[in-house]
């Protein structure tokens, strides 16, 4: 029984870790199932948890700081969207400024915030809460339904636009769009319309996932809080071969990745023995890990594992 | 329908003072096309005459600089290719604009579906019935993947999906430029087909034989500008090229007999690869090339041509075999050991830029990529590479400003001059050309098989990779047909028929008649 609980423990960490990476991977995906590589997933996290927090912690109202944490990433991709599909600038080099750009506000905002706490009504609405019925579902109850409801929302999420892109017309246009936007522009598909939609609705993802990070997660400021975050998602969404489904498996063995570091912080029991591990190595891990899956990912080659045919290129109409 | 009836018959499609320039180029300059209901309609031109561009501007795809067009007695302005697919007209591109990895269903529904949730039982019955109105055979798995299909069948899927959509008018460019005789006859099988259902069919090409084959009528563009449209049944292939063309051409490639060296220049003996995806690409190769003969090589795209130039060139690598040059094996050498010996590649991909040529540097860089190999220290040489380079804009005939001008700027046929102009220029032992004229006008085209007379004339031996099954035929005085990197016969040009080829570039060893079967082994009379 204990065992049991211990191990439930370490779920629900998992959980609540693998959230953040969760919705900006699922962001990531939207993006790039349209053709847009966007490398500023971590500008557009940080500038969600840096203006949520900020009402947060100003104003104490949970629902405002939500509505402004994304509103701020909405505006952080719509620049991204501007300049990437009407003005078809190189995406790589615009989404790295949009990385910078958000680092940058973040850190200007959080001056004032660095170590203060947010106020008890924050953790009132987002915090831990047992829904009902659900809740009572044996193992996945109490690692997904006895948590902030950012939890299961962010597998919600996840379903949903697994659902959208293989049930749906819409979603099938959206698809065609990332792989051939000649042939979807030639079957009547407004190619613009559809990437618009879909790069903000992605910066939205990001911007949940900070909200989530800064104001649930940690509940403290500290500056660049997402520690890569946003670059782990980037290569969440090559690991989940832009399949949402997958996009959850990637973003919990993070999550547990994080999670053995931090158990491990203390000392591997060993015989008796304690060995310590310099916690910088343990730090590390999640990054090694991302690097590692990387690498077996590449191994695979079947033609449905490759990324969206169009990515990274800009779509020209009259293009010759 | 009888020939005069046209001209009394309201047009179904009528484009009129259309004109269009990108930048410096006036692609197309006060054209008119008038098609009519039940009707199959040639647009024919050169590359570069504006086809495409107009067809474009019918699709939606462009807007034109200036004119008018109508359809169905209305007059239209398509601002997207939605307006022109709400219009009725939908188009099969050269490119077929289909995604690899979806089935057929979902290319063929492609922003057409009205419901929101996809239905896929009651799709695949729509596309049925769609198909069987117009007595069109399915023929295809509707939930296949599009890369697993061939190139025949996904053109099918193409008119399948512009029939899906109620097309009217169907545009089709360059449908045969990849087909099979047997795939092409099937085509215009479905266009004879759909023309008894009353939709105007308009195919762009420049094989003259299939205008005069399939159409009603000809409009013939030339450098962007509208020349004539006539009647099939009253013209021919030589009035239909000068008009074209204009002037005349003489379109004969003479094969005169070839003189053979008395040791082969290459044998390759049992070689075999893996592709790209751990596949085995070439299944036991075994050819002979002699100095002084042009070798052709037919096969559908993707049969292993690709694979047997890298291999000889040393790009890539054999898994099994040998290649045996001037009693040499090369296998295993690198590309410069093998560069050396004399061995020369004008391999011309899909883009010709891809492979040989570098698009951002001028002439004179271009062709010492090659040539500074054979010069020795660690400054390059410019002078010597702006001789060379002078040399053979002059003996080519490449037209441009100066042998400085970047790569990129000229157009497609001066840049194969130059590829090929390059790799002759080095005076190769054997020389490997595929799909030399891909892309390049009648004139260049000739010039490039004249060119290549002239290298086997000197004795060289000529590796020639092609698709137009006439040409290879007229050319060559061998012709190797492969097939899934197999090969299916070596035959003689002058005894085999265009349909024995098709069947052998298809894989049926046995349905193609008796002259096929005998010269595998054979080795020319020197």
């Amino acid at each position: 029984m204990e065992a049991y609980t211990s191990i439930l423990l370490f779920l629900q960490v998992i959980a609540m870790l693998g959230t953040h990476v969760l919705f900006a991977t699922l962001g990531g995906i939207l993006c790039e199932k349209v053709g847009n590589l966007n490398l500023g997933l971590e500008g557009l996290m940080l500038l969600g948890a840096s203006f949520s927090f900020y009402v947060a912690l100003n104003y104490g109202n949970p629902w405002l700081a939500l509505a402004i944490g994304c509103l701020a990433s909405l505006a952080g991709s719509l620049i991204y969207a501007f300049l990437t599909i009407s003005l078809r600038t190189n995406q790589v080099v615009t989404g790295l400024a949009l990385t910078i750009f958000g680092t940058g506000v973040s850190s200007m905002l959080g001056k004032t915030m660095a170590g203060v706490s947010l106020p008890a009504q924050i953790a009132a609405t987002f915090g831990a809460r047992s829904l009902p019925v659900l809740s009572k579902i044996p193992l996945l109850g109490p690692v997904l339904f006895q948590q902030s409801p950012f939890v299961p929302a962010a597998i919600a999420t996840a379903v949903l636009i697994y659902l959208f892109y293989t049930k749906t017309s819409l979603g099938l246009n959206t698809r065609i769009i990332g792989e051939n936007p000649g042939a979807a522009d030639a079957s009547g598909i407004n190619v613009t319309r559809y990437k618009y939609i879909n790069v903000l609705a992605g910066g939205l993802l990001c911007g949940v996932g900070g909200v989530y990070l800064s104001c649930v997660y940690a509940g403290i400021w500290q500056n660049e809080l997402t520690a890569g975050a946003g670059w782990i998602a980037v290569a969440m969404v090559i690991f989940s071969i832009w399949n949402p489904l997958r996009a959850i498996m990637g973003a919990y063995l993070f999550g547990a990745v994080r999670g053995i570091g931090f158990k491990f912080q203390g000392g591997i029991p060993f015989f008796g023995m304690k060995l310590m591990i310099n916690a910088q190595i343990l730090d590390m891990l999640p990054y090694i890990t991302t690097i590692l899956v990387l690498l077996f990912i590449n191994l695979r080659k079947k033609k449905e594992y490759n990324p969206p045919a169009s990515l990274g290129n800009s779509y020209f109409r009259e293009d010759r | 329908m009888t020939a005069d009836s046209y001209a009394d018959n309201q047009a179904y499609v009528r484009m009129e003072g259309i004109c269009k320039a990108f930048g410096v180029v006036q692609a197309n300059q006060n054209v008119k096309l008038e098609v009519c209901q039940g009707e199959i309609h040639a647009i024919l031109g050169e590359n570069g005459s504006g086809k495409s561009t107009l067809m474009n501007m019918l699709t939606g795809i462009y807007t034109p600089d200036a004119g008018q067009i109508w359809v169905g007695g209305q007059n239209v302005h398509f601002a997207s290719p939605q307006d022109a697919i709400d219009h009725g007209i939908g188009m099969v591109h050269q490119h077929f604009k289909l995604v690899d990895v979806l089935t057929v269903k979902e290319n063929i529904i492609a922003g057409s579906s009205t419901s929101f949730i996809l239905k896929s039982k009651n799709i695949s019955r729509e596309i049925r019935e769609t198909c069987s109105r117009f007595g069109l055979d399915v023929g295809l798995d509707l939930d296949k993947k599009i890369y697993q299909l061939s190139v025949g069948e996904k053109q099918r899927v193409e008119i399948i999906k512009m029939l899906f959509r109620g097309a009217k008018v169907l545009i089709l460019d360059e449908p045969t430029a990849v087909l099979t005789p047997q795939e092409t006859t099937e085509l215009f099988t479905i266009l004879k087909r759909m023309r008894q259902q009353n939709c105007a069919i308009i195919i762009i090409t420049h094989k003259l034989h299939e205008v005069m084959e399939i159409s009603d009528r000809v409009t013939i563009l030339r450098r962007g500008e509208y020349i004539a449209t006539v009647n099939t049944a009253s013209t021919n292939a030589q009035a239909l090229t000068e008009m074209m063309v204009g002037r005349a051409i003489n379109m004969d490639i003479q094969r005169r007999p070839a003189r053979l060296s008395a040791e082969p220049v290459m044998e390759i003996k049992g070689l075999r690869a893996l592709g790209q995806h751990g596949v085995e690409s070439l299944k036991g190769i075994d050819f002979t090339i002699y100095g002084g003969e042009i070798l052709g090589v037919a096969g559908i795209a993707g049969s292993g041509q690709k694979e047997i130039c890298e291999i000889i060139a040393g790009l890539a690598k054999a898994s099994s075999g040998s290649v045996i040059f001037q009693g040499e094996e090369i296998l295993g050498l690198s590309p410069i050991d093998i560069l050396r010996k004399g061995i020369s590649m004008s391999f011309v991909p899909e883009d010709r830029l891809g492979m040989g040529l570098v698009a951002g540097m001028d002439i004179i860089s271009n062709v010492m990529l090659r040539s500074f190999q054979k010069k020795k220290g660690l400054f390059l040489d410019r002078a010597f590479g702006k001789k060379k380079a002078e040399d053979i804009v002059e003996r080519f005939e490449v037209s441009t400003p100066s042998v400085r001008h970047v790569l990129k700027k000229l157009s497609g046929g001066n840049i194969q001059k130059v590829l090929l102009g390059r790799e002759v220029d080095l005076e190769p032992a054997l020389l490997i050309t595929a799909y030399p004229v891909r892309g390049l006008d009648i004139g260049a085209s000739y010039h490039v098989y004249h060119v290549l007379n002239q290298q086997k004339e000197a004795g060289v031996a000529v590796l020639f990779i092609g698709e137009d099954l006439d040409v290879l035929l007229q050319i060559c005085d061998r012709l190797m047909v492969i097939h899934d990197g197999q090969v299916m016969g070596i035959l003689d040009p002058g005894k085999v028929t265009k349909e024995d080829v098709g069947l052998l570039m298809l894989g049926h060893k046995a349905e193609a008649s008796a002259t096929v079967d005998a010269d595998h082994e054979e080795v020319p009379a020197v």
